[in-house]
């Protein structure tokens, strides 16, 4: 080795800068300690509440000037999770990327993955060549995963709350959603199931039956859930009125889903801009008037119910659908699509091998140059947008027409909403932030990618 | 900035997308696999492949574009700001659709950085336009676009109308300023501060630009196509799997 490779804690080339930086430290005179010494001998005291509180759904930072118990003003400080996804999707090729773009959001990891293949699929040209099947699975997966997250959004936000039983609750149904996701993809979370040009693998045999019984089960937990919740005086007393932000509020800062329409805009990206042909669903957007913490809640149960109505249509069709293709025809750019289990572990199409290793040589190199090497995307840049748990999630996706993403970039809804935590608990007591934040429903591996 | 016609003497064998008459180079890629001082003896060493972007469209754009282009036009000169002046280029990319009615045609409008909050005020307010919704700030680097290496790209979306579009604002590294829309765009609050953070794209006029994700005393902009990705080699199986900013691109 020669010269040194260049650290990625430090730009290449400027070695010496490294010298000149202020230090910060964690203990001792940094500026932390000034303005906690400012607010000697007042009633106003700054507190840091996170990363590492319980209550911040992971590593969000909440900084908090309170006078008693009342909030005087709150900042929300991030960070903590950053990994620099978007900057490894660059090195990656566009089918590996959903592997990436799956971890961002892990509560909601399908949203992500869709998001992605539809933008990509917009650059290919191929937008109206995805088989019927694989939209349709794309649906089935996205309203499971959305029941999912919003089940996690009710039993931590009620557990924050004290209440452990909405929490055991709520993963027990999140479980009977996660056992389907496994049967489908063969795994709980990070699933990169969805890619570019349709989907990994068809749904398993038996699969519509084990769904059916899986959601009849959901429906009951559903129903516990709302029964706990939705009528009980300290939970409407917690919740009422808390954490107020109303339509311009929301418009301002663009905060997008259940908030939004918790203020009456019946704003929905599915209805507004369908995509995975979710205009031949039959779906309503419930909204409501108070703008308030307990009508945030009260729309996340009921946008459960819409999706098991969208997931019972898309259930249907699976039906009527079986054995059609749920990968794009051009061979160029679908992966081989059937993969199985074998023997060794490994989920490898076993059909495949023996017909790339044992009659054709020139598959054999095809199927080698894909998987290394990838399909190339026409130059370009793309946007698509899609209904995510937390509101609306964008992705912007640059090619240079190579084989990878010259860019990503993902608009995560929590991040943006996040904007909105310093609006919604200023002046309210400290107690009420917890709800607050609750209602939002970061997901701090979206917030900081 | 320069223009290539496709077919031309540049040799490129790339076809602009449907619409676009002809290229703007953004990027210039050597050799066939992104590797050098390998002694490469395949022969494609000395390839030399312009990438460039789709370029302006011409009339009409089809769908509401050409509406939405007029209004906006109209609003500014009314503002007093020329339209030639603000709109620097129109790009309708159709993405393999046969017209810009289908679901998956994207508007972009390029506009000049110092009318950049008169485009937004006039998109979001006029009862034709109604941009209320902006959905954030991405950034990218072109580092051979010489002179625009630095884009912002902004979407805007109409809950009024149901539809979107894209701004696109380039500046260069040597002077990487670009107005703040946070006045006309509150939300953009975070995201400018994090393509900042990424890109190092100084948003002037913006209430508090700090780093966000990144620490504050971090040097460099990550997301910039010079800083480097990082890595380690990682052994598996006996075999070495070197880095992946070392890997072979394509």
């Amino acid at each position: 080795m020669s010269a040194p490779a260049p650290h990625a804690t430090r730009p290449a080339g400027n070695e010496d800068m490294s010298s000149t930086v202020r230090a910060f430290e964690a203990y001792g005179d940094g500026d932390w300690d000034d303005i906690a010494r400012e607010a000697i001998g007042e009633e106003r005291i700054v507190v840091n509440m996170g990363p590492q509180h319980p209550s911040t759904h992971g590593v969000l930072r909440l900084m908090l000037e309170i006078d008693g118990e009342t909030v005087t003003e709150a900042r929300a400080g991030i960070g903590y999770l950053h990994t620099g996804i978007e900057k490894n999707m660059e090195y990656r090729t566009w089918t590996q990327g959903t592997t990436f773009c799956t971890r961002m959001d892990y509560v909601a990891p399908l949203f992500q993955e869709a998001a992605y293949c539809l933008a990509v699929e917009k650059l290919l040209g191929i937008t109206d060549d995805i088989p019927e099947r694989a939209s349709v699975i794309r649906v089935l997966m996205m309203e499971l995963n959305r029941i999912s997250s919003h089940l996690v959004c009710l039993g931590t936000g009620g557990n924050e709350m004290g209440a452990t039983t909405v929490m055991t609750v709520g993963f027990t149904a999140r479980e009977e959603i996660l056992r389907l996701f496994e049967a489908v993809t063969g795994l709980r979370m990070n699933h990169a199931y969805i890619r570019p040009g349709g989907v990994a693998v068809d749904t398993p045999e038996g699969f519509t039956t084990q769904a059916r019984e899986a959601l009849t089960k959901v429906r009951g937990y559903l129903k516990q859930l709302t029964d706990l919740m939705l009528a009980n005086p300290i939970f409407k007393a917690r919740l009422t009125d808390v954490g107020v932000l109303n339509l311009s509020g929301c418009m301002a800062l663009a905060i997008t889903g259940p908030v939004l329409r918790s203020t009456g805009l019946p704003y929905d990206v599915r209805k507004d801009n369908p995509y995975c042909g979710y205009e031949t669903y039959d779906f309503d957007v419930p909204t409501a008037k108070g703008a308030d913490c307990y009508d945030r809640v009260v729309l996340r149960v009921e946008e459960c119910y819409q999706s098991l109505r969208i997931v019972e249509q898309a259930l249907k069709r699976l039906d009527h659908t079986e054995g059609e293709p749920v990968m794009v025809a051009d061979k160029k750019i679908a992966w081989p699509a059937q993969l199985a289990v074998g023997g060794d572990g490994q989920g490898n199409s076993l059909e495949h091998i023996k017909k790339i290793m044992g009659t054709s040589m020139e598959a054999l190199i095809h199927h080698f140059k894909l998987v290394t090497e990838g399909f190339r995307v026409p130059v370009g840049q793309a946007w698509q947008t899609v209904e995510h748990p937390r509101g609306e999630l964008g992705v912007h996706v640059v090619s240079d027409g190579g084989t990878r993403p010259y860019r990503a970039h993902f608009r995560d809804p929590s991040f943006n909403n996040l904007q909105g935590v310093s609006v919604m608990c200023e002046g309210g007591q400290v107690a009420d932030v917890v709800v607050a934040v609750a209602s939002l429903d970061p997901v701090l591996g979206g917030v900081d990618r | 900035m320069s223009d290539v016609t496709p077919g031309g003497d540049q040799g490129s064998a790339l076809t602009p997308p449907a619409g676009a008459a002809t290229f703007e180079v953004v990027e210039v890629k050597k050799g066939m696999f992104g590797a050098h001082g390998s002694g490469d003896t395949s022969g494609y060493g000395g390839l030399v492949t312009p990438v460039a972007m789709p370029a302006a469209s011409a009339r009409p754009y089809g769908s509401w574009f050409d509406q939405v282009v007029d209004v906006l036009s109209e609003v500014l000169t009314d503002g007093g700001v020329a339209p030639d002046q603000a709109i620097e280029k129109v790009v309708v990319d159709l993405h393999g659709a046969a017209s810009a009615d289908a679901q998956q045609a994207e508007l972009t409008i390029t506009v000049a950085r110092e009318h950049l909050v008169a485009v937004c005020q006039a998109l979001r307010d006029d009862q034709d336009l109604r941009f209320e919704l902006s959905l954030g700030v991405s950034g990218v680097h072109y580092p051979h676009d010489a002179g625009r290496e630095l884009h912002a790209v902004y979407h805007l979306a109409s809950i009024t109308h149901s539809r979107r579009l894209r701004l696109e604002v380039a500046t260069s590294d040597d002077d990487p300023h670009i107005p703040s829309t946070t006045s006309v765009y509150p939300s953009n609050d975070w995201h400018e501060r994090e393509t900042y953070d990424f890109f190092g794209i100084v948003f002037d006029g913006h209430p508090a630009l700090t780093r966000i994700e990144m620490p504050d005393d971090w040097v460099g902009h990550p997301q910039r196509k010079d800083y480097p990705l990082g890595g380690i080699p990682v052994e598996y199986k006996g075999a070495t799997v070197p880095p992946p900013d070392t890997r072979r691109s394509y």
